[in-house]
């Protein structure tokens, strides 16, 4: 009887954690599409963010055609390597890797580098906004 | 004859300390020290560094590659790299500024002619004062240590690829070590010259 408290205890507490993680991650996402509407974005769109994940842009440095699913493959649900490096890249999709959604700095650090890394300038509110939509749509 | 054995002695002594002294000299490394991570033994070669200590250049840095040792290269090379990470060796590699600035001093309070490390200034006299070098294997003393490795070895060895990749080979990396006995080459075992 002890043992079944104590396991029903412990599966609550589990329950809590995950809900609670989810719950932030959701957060982080939901409050940098709110500050991107603030910067002019209007409605988010998860199919442009699909279509503009594969198009295709030349590096000015390397005359190279590239998109974003040159290194994440076009599948958010699997796992990508970087074109020159070989580095791994974990899946994109929120519903497999949420713990890449719960820190805002990180997310505009890296929208930051690989926006001017493959489209050669940073992308804009609405973009980011359209990409993060359709990385966690794909739940 | 009691006399002339002692003086004898001392001679003896005399040269093979001297021997000793010369064999240190030309090879580029300095003999017997101990620093505050590990006593070392006498005779014994130093071939550590500080290790990485800094959060935030830990966390940044090596999300992509191995976190270098700062006492690597000069604080002059640190700093260009620090103010070109736009394009970091063909990659956008840009951080907010405050982590930035957080990682540069950092690298430049610990670079290899800011500290008192032997094996930081055995690199920094490899490198001409004139010169800002961006990778520790285009350094002189780099290139002297590893110039009997074979290529088959690290670029023809798919488990190493690229003299970059020090984690590869030396073992004890990440505490700062790089001495020979830490060495293991993958497919080939120890490295003994």
């Amino acid at each position: 009887m002890k043992s079944l408290i104590i396991l029903i205890g412990f599966i609550i507490f589990i329950s809590l954690a995950v809900s609670q993680t989810a719950f932030a991650a959701n957060n982080t996402v939901t409050m940098l599409l709110e500050k991107y509407q603030s910067e002019g974005a209007h409605q988010f769109d998860a199919n442009k963010g699909k279509s503009m994940w594969q198009e295709q842009h030349i590096q000015k440095k390397t005359g190279k055609s590239v998109s974003c699913s040159t290194c994440h493959t076009s599948d958010l649900r699997k796992t990508g390597s970087h074109i020159r490096t070989g580095k791994l890249i974990e899946a994109m999709s929120a519903n497999i890797n949420p713990e890449r959604f719960q820190d805002a700095k990180k997310i505009e650090k890296w929208f930051k580098r690989n926006c001017k890394w493959t489209w050669g300038r940073e992308c804009s509110a609405q973009e980011k906004g359209d990409f993060l939509t359709f990385f966690n749509l794909n739940k | 004859m009691k006399q002339k054995r002692f003086w004898g002695t001392i001679l003896l002594f005399g040269c093979i300390s001297l021997s000793m002294a010369t064999l240190a000299w030309s090879d580029g490394w300095e003999w017997g020290e101990s620093d505050e991570h590990e006593e070392r033994g006498f005779m014994q070669q130093t071939a550590g560094v500080p290790p990485v200590i800094n959060k935030a250049y830990k966390n940044e840095c090596s999300a992509c590659h191995f976190a270098y040792p700062a006492g690597f290269l000069p604080k002059r090379s640190w700093v260009k790299i620090m103010t070109t990470l736009d394009d970091h060796f063909g990659e956008n590699a840009e951080l907010d500024d405050e982590t930035m600035n957080d990682i540069t001093t950092y690298l430049s309070t610990h670079a290899a002619d800011q500290t008192p490390n032997r094996f930081s200034r055995s690199i920094t006299r490899s490198i001409a004062d004139k010169s800002v070098p961006l990778r520790i294997t285009e350094t002189n003393y780099f290139l002297h240590k590893h110039r009997e490795i074979p290529k088959r070895m690290v670029q023809g060895n798919i488990k190493v690829r690229s003299f970059s990749n020090c984690l590869s080979c030396h073992t004890g990396a990440s505490e700062g070590s790089f001495g020979e006995d830490s060495v293991h080459i993958p497919g080939y075992g120890r490295w003994e010259d």
